[in-house]
């Protein structure tokens, strides 16, 4: 090879690489923005592509009564001791304390919607203050429940729904361990991964899932966010929202109104 | 699937332990795979002359706990029907879908590679039995390769030497990858860390060789046979070098969570000087680990100076210990990152079942199955050394050749 051919090789092959390296690094930066803290952004970063389904959990509006839950169990026949969602009743003591209950996820409701304590030398203790958290599959964008299954039976539909394949789950429980958020289970009937589907069967015919229909509260919300026009995306739009375990970087697709640093 | 009793909040769908014996026992037995793979390879590849006795030995348990490696995991599945969808649709982002592909191909390094080793003591046995019945057993054994020419040794041992040093990084693999299984879990704060490979691997290699030599002392001595002194210290000693890395890397992984004292630490703290305090501390810890750290490391001073018999007790319970504490890290990991809930204010007690698909006469039976199949071979071919030193009653009559154990060429039968 002779020089001036060696230097012309190099000459090209150093601007390719520099072309496809800043290329690489313009698409670092373009994703860099969206990687941040607002999960809302992203998901309205996915607007023009068709349907995006999303949910908000106005934690401000729940008044605990469980009509969710029951609605799940009856809408999606869930086993007994499983919940494809449940209510958390949050309640703040003067001295710090914090008390976290579910008693059977909620779904015969809570005793007391704020409930007085008994301090460990007997004195009864008022609480400060108090809200419920009805949790459910947060249907992230960055699941790990997907990344993890081995045979490719849990999968994301084109509208971000994140569903499992029964026909081809081992039952493992890998998803169930990867779950952050304690959304997946192991159905003892069928011996696969059992979740809240955002009631695939029922919106994709054009109705509401169970919860969102059943909650007299208003406090759950379900939409297509990529439609600027639907009650999520004015939602999403007039409020702040966060979303659970968002240093987990999973993206959520689930997003909450009102969430207190407590809740985990 | 249970419920157990908890304490706190507990997130409702965790109210079940949805990963329990077997999933304990997986990394045990691939984890004896891999530590008595290392033994064998020590010898083979790395010429360390001492371990001859135990290296053929070691090779065939490696061999034998790996045919059971899966079993655990097809008991533990909802599904194990569908088992070979994990070769047959992967999902290549997942950590477990590797494992069909590195077992396969671990599993068919090491069985030609003990053909390879034995395919000489096959064709003697083949020429010299004094049964008509026995040869198509050892014709089908040899794959009817009869040939046993220098050339055709030769050659075996090439490949056979190339197979090992392809082994040692199958072997680390498959070991590191079973960490990662865990190490890779970001939900669970008590599994997440990149140095649970590591440690997993380690502690393999501690409870593989703990396992040659409970074996190698204990069947030699039933057998009324010489324990050869230099094999045992060569094994005293390698067990010691890599149990000090492996605890060294358990206590730091241990204290980076409690110096860090992330959020989680809270309730990690709580596991581990409560549910875990008698696993992690008295077992893994203190019996497992400082006991045989002292005792094993005064034959690592006094090499031969020690009397035999006090080197092979030693050996013998310090083995035990081992077991026992690469059993206990096993439980303190797996179970241990199922005892507390994902709402991080809640605790399960798990306390295991004794009968029942998942329970411990289950993971007994499991555990001695890899046994059989050694007393299976130990029938057919000798274990610890070529048919020239360990003849079979089946041979017709030549008389024994006792070699020197120094100054063998390593490959030689």
């Amino acid at each position: 090879m002779s020089r001036r051919r060696f230097l012309e090789t190099v000459a090209k092959s150093g601007g390719q690489s520099f072309l496809f390296g800043s290329l690489f690094v313009n698409t670092a930066l373009l994703k860099l923005p969206q990687a941040g803290a607002d999960a809302k952004s992203r998901a309205e970063a996915e607007i023009g592509k068709g349907v995006i389904y999303g949910f908000v959990v106005d934690t401000t509006k729940c008044i605990g009564c469980g009509s969710c839950v029951r609605a799940c169990r009856a809408e999606n026949n869930v086993p007994d001791g499983y919940n494809r969602t449940w209510v958390e009743q949050y309640t703040f003591y003067p001295d710090g304390e914090v008390f976290v209950n579910s008693p059977n996820g909620g779904e015969d409701g809570f005793a007391e919607a704020l409930p007085t304590r008994n301090r460990p030398s007997g004195a009864e203790q008022a609480p400060m203050r108090g809200f419920f958290v009805p949790k459910l599959c947060n249907h992230c964008i960055d699941t790990p429940c997907i990344q993890v299954c081995p045979v490719g039976a849990s999968f994301k539909t084109d509208e971000g729904v994140v569903l499992v394949d029964h026909e081809r789950c081992v039952g493992c429980g890998y998803c169930v361990q990867a779950c952050p958020f304690g959304s997946r289970f192991i159905d003892p009937r069928s011996h696969t991964a059992g979740k809240c589907t955002w009631c695939h069967h029922r919106v994709t015919k054009g109705l509401l899932p169970a919860c969102v229909v059943s909650c007299p509260a208003d406090a759950r919300i379900f939409g297509n966010v990529s439609d600027p026009e639907s009650t999520i995306s004015r939602i999403l739009a007039t409020n702040r929202v966060q979303v659970l375990k968002s240093y987990l970087g999973t993206r959520p697709r689930t997003r909450y109104i009102g969430l207190d640093s407590e809740v985990i | 699937m249970h419920h157990y009793i908890t304490e706190g909040y507990v997130l409702p769908n965790q109210a079940h332990i949805y990963w329990t014996s077997m999933i304990v026992l997986y990394p045990y037995i691939t984890g004896i795979v891999a530590g008595a793979f290392i033994i064998s390879s020590l010898h083979h590849v790395f010429d360390k002359d001492e371990l001859k006795p135990v290296s053929r030995f070691a090779m065939v348990m490696a061999f034998a706990f790996l045919l059971f490696a899966t079993l655990p995991l097809l008991n533990h599945l909802g599904h194990p029907e569908r088992a070979l969808n994990i070769m047959f649709t992967p999902n290549v982002t997942s950590a477990m879908a590797g494992f069909g592909f590195i077992y396969s191909a671990y599993l068919f390094i090491l069985a030609v590679e003990i053909w390879l080793v034995y395919r000489t003591d096959i064709v003697h046995l083949y020429n010299e039995t004094k049964y008509p019945a026995l040869k198509p057993v050892y014709w089908l054994l040899a794959l009817g390769v009869l040939d046993i020419s220098e050339e055709a040794k030769a050659l075996d041992r090439r490949v056979m030497v190339v197979l090992a040093a392809i082994g040692i990084p199958a072997a680390c693999g498959l070991h590191g990858y079973v960490g990662f299984i865990f190490g890779a879990i970001k939900a669970n704060p008590w599994w997440a860390s990149p140095l649970m490979p590591v440690i997993f691997l380690l502690s393999a290699i501690v409870s593989g060789v703990a396992m040659v030599m409970i074996c190698y002392i204990v069947i030699h001595w039933v057998k009324g046979r010489e324990i050869n002194g230099e094999c045992v210290t060569a094994l005293i000693e390698t067990a010691w070098y890599f149990l000090i890395i492996d605890v060294t890397l358990e206590l730091l992984e241990l204290i980076n969570h409690a110096y860090m004292a992330n959020e989680d630490w809270i309730i990690l703290k709580e596991l581990v000087t409560g549910k875990l305090f008698v696993s992690m501390f008295v077992i893994q810890i203190l019996l497992g680990s400082v006991v045989p750290f002292l005792a094993m490391g005064a034959v690592v001073v006094f090499k031969q100076r020690a009397p035999a018999a006090v080197r092979n007790v030693i050996g013998v319970v310090c083995g035990v210990l081992l077991l026992a504490q690469v059993g206990a890290m096993r439980w303190n990991v797996v179970m241990g990152g199922q005892m507390f809930s994902k709402s991080l204010r809640g605790f399960l007690n798990f306390e295991i079942d004794i009968y029942g698909r998942e329970g411990l006469i289950a993971a007994a039976v499991i555990l001695c199955l890899p046994f059989v199949v050694i007393y299976v071979f130990s029938r057919l071919l000798p274990l610890w050394g070529s048919v020239e030193t360990f003849p079979k009653e089946w041979m017709k009559e030549r008389p024994p050749v006792r070699q020197p154990l120094k100054g063998y060429s390593k490959f030689t039968s």
